[in-house]
């Protein structure tokens, strides 16, 4: 359709985002401190994560409750084959793809025994799976010490390719790249990996067909869809996600234990996706990183109440849980779609209004 | 006469509840059959099992002289068996053209696909005019009339109709069954389960009468509808 105002051209648009997104750390680092560029890490991390799950849920429309079990499943394989623990210091590039292949095949194992079940049962089912993988990573320290217990696995490597350590700052261009730039540049590469692959599943038969399951199971058996085998493809490939992104938190941290892998995650991530915009790439995204930030800028009240009143009323530790519950209520009340939802969505969410 | 459907001795049972006892009908090519009941008689749960949607506990159902006993439901659609589900069963979330193309999924000739289409618009004009509509928020007739059209897209050689006047008004009832007249008109054979069994015998040549999951009376169905005790039972006389 030919635009009446002028446009500009779509690689402008690109190169512009792609500028926009090589400086950020550094704009970040000027602007707001260095802890933030390592929470804008995270917000990637998260929105692998959040992709990752919004296959199951919002293609699928399978509610996976326990989704951080494959995030703790990758992480431990990384942390197994890649640190002191069991002495093994394999790359990283050989680890993290065992790491997401391991994921995918508990996805399946979880996938498999839960095909018949919808809803409510299968967010029991699953929530089960995420606490019995985690109290597992828990207690497998006796006889053989597996996991190391609620201590954790400590030392784990971080990313190195060839002599290019990650850990250590680069000079490019008179600019210095630390470690949680440099991470920063690793973690937005494989983002924009699992975006395109989304992307391209989206548009795809397999795609059409999750859409098809999520509206009416049977239905979708009725006009040739293999519900088992599309259902079970599912899992696995949120599991890859999770089982990728679990990977990249190891070697990002340097640590971890199960106590990084709760309930509470698997809600946040399950958060992330129905406060952006279910089965809609840039609105989960877009969950991911306010999700991520949000609770972190809202540490910051204590600072706010002392400008305002002169004096802190309420603890920032306590008003902080209470502002972010409350967003969250606001947002569904508001923008019960989510905050950037797909077009279905917003016309669903429309049409029925009125 | 050939047979494109045969139901032998099917049985399905729910735990240890028998829904369906040693059920045998056929269904002949280009044929309308239709199986009345009351409620919990066991309909659904033939028309379940024989699409491949529920494992039956006995007996077997063969298509165009092939098994599809516990075939998956997949499979049996491909072959030319398509189930429009009690309820309609539309993607509420897709429009009615998504609707319609996801009724062509297994299939990958595009000319008889666009061909087809054609034709379901022709037949349904009423959705053509909502092509772009969301399928969930068209009337419940609609949405009957898009699941028809959508299993017409999979170009199928028997069609199964489970209550297709479900929840209609009087006037929408005659035009989705004028609408499955029509489709059986140009060779399509249907399988058709009904509550309204004045209807249903009206529309169809063949009938079989379900009680408690066994077949009572089958025959013709101007033969069935004359019959006292069909007379009594289903027609309120």
């Amino acid at each position: 359709m030919p635009s009446l105002c002028p446009t500009p051209p779509r690689w402008l648009a690109f190169s512009l985002l792609a500028a926009g997104l090589a400086a950020l750390p550094f704009l970040v680092d000027a602007g707001l401190g260095r802890s933030w560029v390592r929470l804008l890490d995270l917000a990637l991390l998260y929105a692998i994560l959040a992709l990752g799950l919004n296959i199951v849920v919002g293609y699928a429309g399978l509610l996976d409750l326990g989704y951080v079990a494959f995030y703790a499943l990758g992480a431990y394989v990384y942390a197994w084959l890649s640190s002191p623990h069991f002495g093994l210091h394999l790359p990283f590039w050989a680890v993290l793809p065992l790491g997401a292949s391991l994921a995918a095949l508990f996805g399946v194992l979880l996938g498999a025994p839960t095909l018949r079940l919808r809803g409510d049962y299968l967010a029991i089912v699953t929530l089960g799976f995420g606490e019995i993988i985690r109290i597992f990573l828990n207690n497998l320290n006796a006889p053989v010490n597996i996991t190391n217990g609620p201590q954790g696995i400590n030392l784990i490597d971080p990313v190195r390719l060839g002599s290019f350590d990650l850990s250590q700052p680069h000079e490019l261009l008179g600019y210095t790249f630390t470690s949680i730039h440099l991470t920063y540049y690793l973690f937005l590469l494989f983002t924009l990996g699992v975006i395109f692959i989304s992307m391209r599943l989206e548009d795809s038969r397999i795609g059409r067909a999750w859409v098809a399951i999520r509206e009416d199971e049977v239905a979708a058996a009725a006009t040739g869809i293999n519900t088992r085998n599309l259902k079970l493809l599912a899992f696995a490939m949120g599991a890859t996600f999770g089982g990728l992104a679990g990977g990249l938190f190891a070697s990002f941290q340097g640590f971890i234990s199960p106590e990084s892998f709760n309930l509470m995650e698997s809600i946040m991530i399950l958060c992330m996706i129905v406060l952006g915009g279910m089965g809609h790439i840039p609105g989960v995204i877009f969950g991911a990183v306010v999700l991520t930030l949000l609770p972190e800028a809202l540490r910051y009240t204590g600072d706010w109440q002392r400008e305002l009143f002169g004096r802190i009323y309420i603890d920032p530790a306590d008003l902080r849980m209470l502002l972010f519950g409350l967003a969250l209520v606001a947002v569904m009340l508001y923008r019960p779609a989510g905050l950037l939802p797909s077009t279905r969505r917003r016309r669903e969410f429309a049409d029925a209004q009125e | 006469m050939k047979t494109l459907l045969s139901v032998n001795q099917l049985s399905v049972a729910y735990g240890g509840i028998h829904a369906v006892r040693e059920l045998s009908l056929t269904v002949a090519p280009g044929e309308m059959v239709c199986l009345i009941g009351a409620n919990g008689a066991g309909k659904t749960s033939t028309l379940k099992a024989v699409s491949g949607l529920l494992e039956p506990h006995g007996g077997s159902v063969h298509f165009e002289g092939r098994s599809i006993t516990r075939r998956p439901a997949h499979e049996v659609a491909r072959l030319g068996l398509t189930l429009v589900p009690e309820g309609r069963g539309v993607f509420p979330l897709m429009s009615v053209a998504e609707n319609l193309m996801m009724g062509a999924y297994a299939r990958c000739d595009r000319a008889g696909i666009a061909h087809d289409l054609d034709r379901v618009y022709t037949l349904l004009p009423r959705l053509t005019e909502r092509r772009t509509q969301l399928a969930g928020l068209l009337s419940g007739g609609e949405q009957q009339m898009l699941a028809l059209g959508r299993a017409m897209m999979a170009r199928p050689r028997l069609l199964l109709l489970d209550e297709p006047s479900m929840g209609l008004a009087p006037l929408m009832v005659q035009a989705v069954f004028d609408i499955i007249r029509r489709i059986a008109a140009d060779g399509v054979a249907v399988l058709l389960v009904e509550q309204n069994a004045h209807l249903a015998l009206k529309t169809c040549a063949h009938g079989y009468v379900l009680e408690n999951g066994a077949v009572t009376l089958a025959g013709p169905a101007a033969e069935l509808s004359t019959n006292p005790a069909v007379r009594r039972a289903y027609l309120g006389e």
